[in-house]
């Protein structure tokens, strides 16, 4: 266009080095990530937002949620099951599925979840809003886009991530059961006992932990995509699909970083 | 009670296109502004600068002190409830009925109880020509109906700055006129400070008290409404008129090829696109229904004019000379003005057409006089 004529001065001041635009992109991410946290404690608190927007993402991860966890058990069961026997470690089956579950697995299954579906329809959702200006429209009429609506959505997506976790660990214990007792003829009894040989209590807490900053994560993420959509409908489009993508790749990493850490601080049972 | 808006050296580009430079404007408390420009010029932008929704590469907009461009955020959401801004496409909350978007503001600034909040709702949608649809999502109405509930939204927190992003546009030419007896009205009410941005020429000659242009990155002029709409720069006459004639073009600058091209097709007699009459000069100015009290931007804004009278050109002097009433003229001490070149300037005014030709000129001139829009409501 005929801006070439304008002495602008924008290009040397924003410095435009390679990667400039992912460092911005990250910044941006970062400071919205602190403003929700800021404006979660600013009253009043959006309670029916909050509810609703729990109630949304619960009914639509629930079902696939248990659906995933059923043969994720079942493979971890399989898998640790015949290596198990060829170490002769039987007593231990129950305990290390039930280790590799609650770690790693549940974690993970409900992040993805939450953030395929759940956090793209909240994408979706606050990307249309912007599009149609009804997020400028809130914030003239004086009320912060982000603790209207990204505080409750990121929340919502934390309370049913932990919620979720739960819920994985049950299920994928029982398919490890089932797989292991039914299946592979192991001892109902050992599976059982073995529970607490090398699994604390702990454990449970970084599981419920992971779940929650992953819920936080993939809130934040699909909020901050929806709140910059580029030009029209299909830059909402796209947003929810990198949404999806950073957040995946933002939780795998933050969960090796988080693993890593537990297993350094928390002294493993027996050891 | 009503603010002032200060603009200095507003600059604003993406990326490395540049939209406007250094933009410098006041909108005078209480008074009617309106700012014209062809499509994509940057108004838009320009109104969301102006209420810190796009941060501008420089300047800063004063506003009871505050300047918007620098200020803290808390202090920015504390402005802003000054603000009534109605958007271009009306920016309704798609998830709420039309009801619950125009309670939205009082709902979340002011602890009245609900059945206040039910009496205002009601009398702006029945304001904006809206009762019965209150029930209605914003996706079940027509665009023009949106935009009239934007407005509703807009007002219901009594605003200080009405900023209305082409109010006009999706309405037809009935709702527009009331539409623009409506910001007269309100405006006479709770003496707000309005700025209109629109491409309605007749909109533009009728109700502001000032008049600006946006034109090439830059704001060509902005003042009296008298100066813009006398004015011989070509930009503002091509524009005025609706002329394809000029140097606004289909993209925003036309080249010397294309111009020279035009004139000669205009010389071998193809139409330029307009009736052949000039919509320049000073028409009257709408008023508030009778009954309203007076505006009182109207008397300050008379004042302030006055005092900076010798520094217009002559036909905007003689504009606002012929526009006064006798009393005010010896007010002012202009009285000498009377005869002398009075006539000529209200001359092209639409109403009583240019040339009569065989009409009864009392009988034209009667017509329009009570005939104003929203004048004979009951
Ligand atoms: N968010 C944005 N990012 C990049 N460019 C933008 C953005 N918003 C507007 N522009 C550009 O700014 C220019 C002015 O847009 P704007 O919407 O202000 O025009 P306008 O004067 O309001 O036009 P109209 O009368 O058609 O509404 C356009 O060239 C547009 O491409
Ligand atoms: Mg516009």
């Amino acid at each position: 266009m005929a801006g070439g004529r304008a002495p602008v001065t924008t290009g040397a001041a924003r410095g435009d080095f390679p990667g400039a635009g992912a460092l911005r992109e990250t910044g941006k991410l970062c400071a919205l990530g602190i403003d929700v946290v800021v404006n979660t404690f600013r009253r009043p608190f959006q309670a029916r937002e909050f509810i609703q927007q729990c109630w949304f993402i619960a009914s639509v991860t629930i079902l696939p949620t248990a659906l995933v966890a059923i043969p994720f058990g079942a493979i971890i069961a399989l898998q640790l099951g015949t290596l198990i026997v060829q170490l002769g470690a039987q007593s231990f089956t129950g305990a290390a599925s039930v280790l590799a579950i609650i770690q790693q697995a549940a974690p993970l299954v409900t992040a993805l979840l939450v953030a395929g579906a759940g956090g793209s329809a909240i994408c979706a959702d606050i990307g249309s809003r912007t599009i149609r200006e009804e997020i400028d429209a809130m914030e003239v009429l004086g009320v912060s886009a982000v603790q209207r609506l990204v505080v409750p959505r990121v929340l919502a997506a934390m309370l049913v991530a932990v919620l979720l976790n739960g819920l994985v660990s049950v299920v994928g214990v029982m398919g490890g059961y089932f797989f292991n007792v039914v299946l592979q003829g192991g001892t109902p009894g050992a599976y059982l006992a073995s529970f607490s040989a090398l699994a604390q209590l702990s454990d449970l807490w970084i599981s419920e932990l992971k779940a929650l900053i992953f819920g936080f994560i993939a809130g934040v993420v699909a909020a901050h995509r929806g709140l910059n959509p580029k030009g029209g409908p299909k830059g909402v489009g796209d947003a929810v699909n990198q949404s999806v993508v950073i957040t995946f790749l933002l939780l795998f990493f933050v969960n090796f970083v988080l693993t890593a850490v537990y297993l350094q601080v928390v002294p493993a049972k027996g050891s | 009670m009503s603010a002032e808006v200060v603009i200095e050296g507003l600059t604003k580009s993406f990326g490395k296109q540049a939209i406007w430079r250094d933009v410098s404007l006041t909108l005078p408390p209480g008074e009617v502004s309106v700012m014209l420009g062809p499509s994509g010029t940057g108004k838009s932008v320009f109104l969301k600068s102006m209420i810190g929704l796009l941060k501008p590469d420089r300047g800063s907009c004063v506003i009871n002190g505050v300047d918007i461009v620098t200020c803290s955020e808390a202090k920015l959401y504390e402005t802003r409830k000054l603000f009534g801004v109605l958007f271009q496409d009306g920016a309704l909350f798609g998830s709420m009925n039309l009801y619950d978007n125009v309670a939205f503001p009082l709902r979340e600034h002011t602890k009245k109880s609900e059945s206040e909040i039910k009496r205002i709702v009601l009398e702006k949608l029945d304001l904006t020509g809206l009762q019965g649809a209150e029930g209605k999502l914003p996706g079940e109405i027509s665009g023009g109906m949106r935009k009239r509930a934007g407005l509703a939204r807009a007002l219901v927190l009594d605003p200080e700055i009405i900023l209305c992003d082409e109010p006009d546009s999706g309405l037809d030419p009935v709702r527009t006129a009331y539409l623009s007896q409506l910001l007269i009205d309100l405006n006479a009410q709770i003496d707000a400070t309005i700025l209109i941005v629109t491409h309605n020429i007749n909109l533009a000659r009728t109700v502001p008290d000032n008049l600006g242009m946006l034109f090439r990155k830059e704001l060509v002029m902005f003042g009296p409404r008298e100066v813009l709409l006398t004015s011989d720069e070509p930009v503002v006459e091509q524009f005025l008129n609706g002329r394809r004639l000029g140097p606004i073009g289909m993209s925003e600058e036309k080249d010397a090829a294309q111009m020279a091209r035009e004139q000669a097709h205009v010389e071998a007699g193809h139409a330029d696109g307009t009736a052949g009459e000039d919509m320049r000069g000073v028409v009257p100015q709408l008023v508030p229904t009778p009954g309203l009290p007076p505006r009182q931007g109207e008397r300050r804004r008379k004042d302030r004019v006055m005092k900076i009278l010798h520094t217009l050109p002559p036909v905007a002097q003689q504009g606002i000379i012929a526009s006064l009433t006798d009393d005010e003229r010896r007010h002012y001490g202009v009285g000498g003005a009377r005869t002398g070149f009075a006539q000529p300037v209200a001359q092209p005014s639409p109403r009583p057409r240019p040339q009569p030709g065989p009409h009864d000129t009392q009988e034209i001139a009667r017509v329009p006089e009570p005939g104003w829009p929203g004048g004979g409501r009951p």
